[in-house]
């Protein structure tokens, strides 16, 4: 196959891809952005959030986990696709408790510059107001299983950088929840440390580290400057220079 | 009078007004009637149910000041602080870097100016420069801007440079963040500092001016002593010399007559001298000094227990004002209920002044702003004046650091009592036997807002919440009601 024939289409677009590159790894490294949350270059793909989800000629796909393939013409920046990402961002603002206002991780949140991104103005939906388990037993790091999306990020981020396997999803469908591979359960029995890529990688406030709420003020947080679309493209090119 | 915990007093009639206007928040009054047509006793009902105590357990202890700062739209920098206070004694913090203490007094005293122009100019000045029974219509914030734009627009303006010291710091006018444990986020740049000091010029004459437009509503009007007016208690935090003090001092109380209850108590212990009592109708609880107990224990909280408490005010025109407060007072205590608003501009006026200090101060723009933090402990209590009185406060938490245990007792939580007993004044002077109108049920409200514009934190637009006034009699027939709507029209149900 010639090097020529390797591109595929965004919205009208064409863009190259190599071989084995995913539909996501291909946008980003043209700076086409793909809204996503559970995708994080350098791990493995998992197609969780199925915020990527495009069009490909006749059929729907999520764009992490889906090979780019010659020829491929695909729909992303549409408004049907955008007001079914809204959507589904809504339904993770209810699933959990994300109370924005009270919320540490406020002004970082991934979930919440989604929100911001696609024009989200309310939640829609009401509300599960679900009670899961918060794991504050470590000294340095706080679990607050009320605002876990389920993006498995952290759980990648253990077992294929930290090489701890400190996290895994367990329970199904409502009942998915995140548990700590400890003896106790708890994560002042597991392995993690405030360096670790798990401990800082999560997209809201499930995951924090202990104390450091608020210390950046208002103006200077990473939504306040950009817009995750600029972060999504950013994250890319920075591993894109680690790897070189 | 003697507070009764009883549902309804036998052989009584009951007048409800219901809501409250112009007071963020509902509230709703009723009048309890004997057989011989006098006021038995007034009940402020507050039926709003907020639940922070409950909630914010199980949340971790640096989160507390920015979740139980959305109490209130109107002062959430009051409650920002104090739990931001309480929360500097859970990180083991015993000293604040200098420069966060004074960043922290000055996002105060901008909280203070803003508060006490929005609750004189926008919700209390349409009483008194239209009168307490003029049309509804015309007697708001909008009616004052076209009728006396100077004076209102002056308003807004104080107000406005208020909240202009807030986003300076916190980064918004509201809801903003700034107080973590052991100091403050982020310094004043010296840009902000110019530009706040550009303006302070015509800040201090508003603030003249609403003073003299205040002492002339009070001093020039003889009916307004006896409005509302209930001989109390006054609880205040005061410096250390006994001078007014906002962000942190001794608490201090004192009998009607001015002789000390206890002066320069350390608030930590404030459980030795404060009791809560709970009435089966009423959310809000009835705070009293344990002292006294739950019959001669009420007190007033705010800006006139403020000014009646301290010995001297540190800003040189204020002082000069509280000079002539006193001397009004004869030297003894000014117990009128509208005094509360000259008292107000007062403090205004020590704001207005104390921000020009302190703009001035080299280290106001430091960024030496975080103290380090000591050893986690189990308690943290932070108390402060908020705009409308003593703020209390209280946490407990666990060795995770999650909250176990909260008590607030805020400004309004305090008044309870004395609202109550200056409805009841004001019932007894012009609601014994008479018809319902309007203009009475307005009266009563001014009462209240003499006291507090915000019951809780609901918002409503001004003057647009319906009114409703229902007389029954000892068996909860309906004899008379009358009704006020959103568009002011009036309608009486037989």
């Amino acid at each position: 196959m010639q090097a020529s024939q390797n591109t595929i289409t965004i919205d009208g677009r064409e863009i190259p891809f190599t071989a084995g590159q995913t539909i996501m790894d291909a946008a980003l490294a043209a700076e086409v952005y793909i809204p996503h949350l559970c995708h994080y270059p350098g791990l493995p793909p998992s197609g969780n959030c199925r915020l990527c989800v495009v069009e490909i000629g006749n059929r729907s796909a999520a764009a992490c986990i889906t090979q780019a393939a010659a020829g491929q013409e695909i729909r992303n920046n549409t408004s049907e696709l955008n007001a079914a990402r809204k959507a589904l961002t809504q339904m993770l603002f209810v699933e959990g408790n994300h109370i924005c206002p009270s919320c540490e991780k406020t002004g970082n949140c991934k979930l919440q510059a989604m929100g911001y991104y696609l024009g989200m103005l309310e939640d829609h939906f009401p509300y599960f107001y679900q009670r899961r388990e918060t794991d504050a037993s470590h000294p340095d790091i706080l679990l607050d299983r009320s605002r876990c999306i389920l993006c498995d990020l952290c759980v990648r981020a253990s077992r294929e950088v930290d090489g701890k396997n400190v996290f895994a999803i367990a329970g199904r469908g409502t009942e998915a929840h995140l548990i700590v591979n400890s003896p106790t359960g708890k994560l002042a029995d597991s392995t993690m440390e405030t360096t670790d890529l798990a401990a800082t990688i999560c997209p809201v406030g499930a995951i924090l580290i202990k104390e450091q709420g608020y210390r950046v003020p208002i103006g200077q947080r990473i939504y306040d400057q950009h817009t995750i679309r600029d972060i999504g493209l950013q994250e890319h090119a920075t591993k894109k220079q680690e790897e070189k | 009078m003697e507070p009764d915990n009883n549902p309804l007093p036998p052989a009584t009639r009951r007048i409800a007004i219901d809501p409250v206007t112009r007071i963020e928040g509902h509230g709703k009054i009723t009048l309890l009637l004997d057989a011989d047509n006098h006021i038995q006793e007034a009940r402020l009902h507050i039926v709003e149910f907020r639940g922070f105590e409950k909630f914010i357990q199980g949340r971790p202890y640096w989160d507390v000041p920015f979740i139980v700062q959305r109490l209130c739209g109107i002062c959430p920098v009051s409650h920002q602080l104090a739990a931001g206070k309480a929360v500097d004694q859970l990180a083991g913090v015993r000293q604040l870097p200098p420069a966060a203490t004074k960043l922290r007094r000055l996002l105060h005293f901008g909280q203070i100016l803003q508060s006490h122009a929005l609750h004189f100019f926008h919700l209390s000045s349409p009483d008194f420069l239209f009168g307490f029974g003029s049309d509804p219509a015309q007697r708001n914030i909008a009616g004052v801007l076209k009728q006396y734009p100077e004076i209102a627009l002056k308003g807004v303006k104080l107000r406005k440079y208020g909240q202009q010291i807030i986003a300076a710091i916190t980064g918004k006018r509201i809801h903003g963040t700034g107080a973590i444990p052991g100091g403050m986020n982020k310094p004043l740049t010296v840009l902000e500092r110019a530009s706040l000091l550009a303006d302070i010029s015509d800040v201090l004459q508003w603030s003249l001016e609403a003073l003299a437009l205040n002492e002339e509503i009070h001093t020039v009007h003889p009916e307004h002593r006896d409005f509302a007016t209930v001989p109390s208690n006054y609880l205040s935090m005061t410096g250390a010399n006994g001078e007014l003090e906002f962000y942190h001092g001794g608490l201090r109380a004192r009998h009607a007559d001015g002789t000390h209850i206890f002066d320069q108590f350390d608030y930590c212990g404030y459980q030795q001298i404060l009791r809560e009592e709970v009435r089966p109708w009423s959310y809000m609880k009835f705070p009293y000094l344990s002292a006294l107990g739950t019959k001669h224990g009420w007190y007033r909280v705010g800006p006139l227990a403020r000014i009646n408490n301290c010995d001297a005010i540190s800003t040189p025109l204020a002082e000069a004002a509280r000079q002539r407060f006193k001397a009004f007072g004869q030297d003894g205590l000014v117990h009128d209920t509208l005094a509360y608003h000259w008292a107000r501009m007062i403090e205004a006026l020590h704001c207005a002044e104390s921000i020009h200090k302190l703009l001035q101060d080299p280290e106001i723009t430091s960024t030496q702003l975080v103290a380090e933090k000591g050893e986690l402990q189990p308690e943290g209590i932070g108390v402060i004046e908020a705009p409308r009185g003593t703020l209390f406060h209280h946490y407990q938490i666990n060795e995770e650091g999650l909250i176990t245990r909260a008590n607030l007792i805020v400004s309004t939580t305090s008044n309870n009592q004395a609202m109550n007993e200056s409805v009841r004044s004001v019932a007894d002077q012009y609601l014994d036997g008479q018809e319902i109108t309007e203009a009475l049920l307005n009266r009563l409200e001014v009462a209240v807002r003499a006291y507090d514009p915000c019951l809780s934190c609901a918002t409503h637009a001004l003057g647009k919440m319906p009114l409703q006034v229902a007389l029954q009699d000892a068996n909860g027939t309906v004899i008379d009601q009358l009704t006020r709507g959103i568009n002011n029209e009036i309608y009486r149900y037989q």
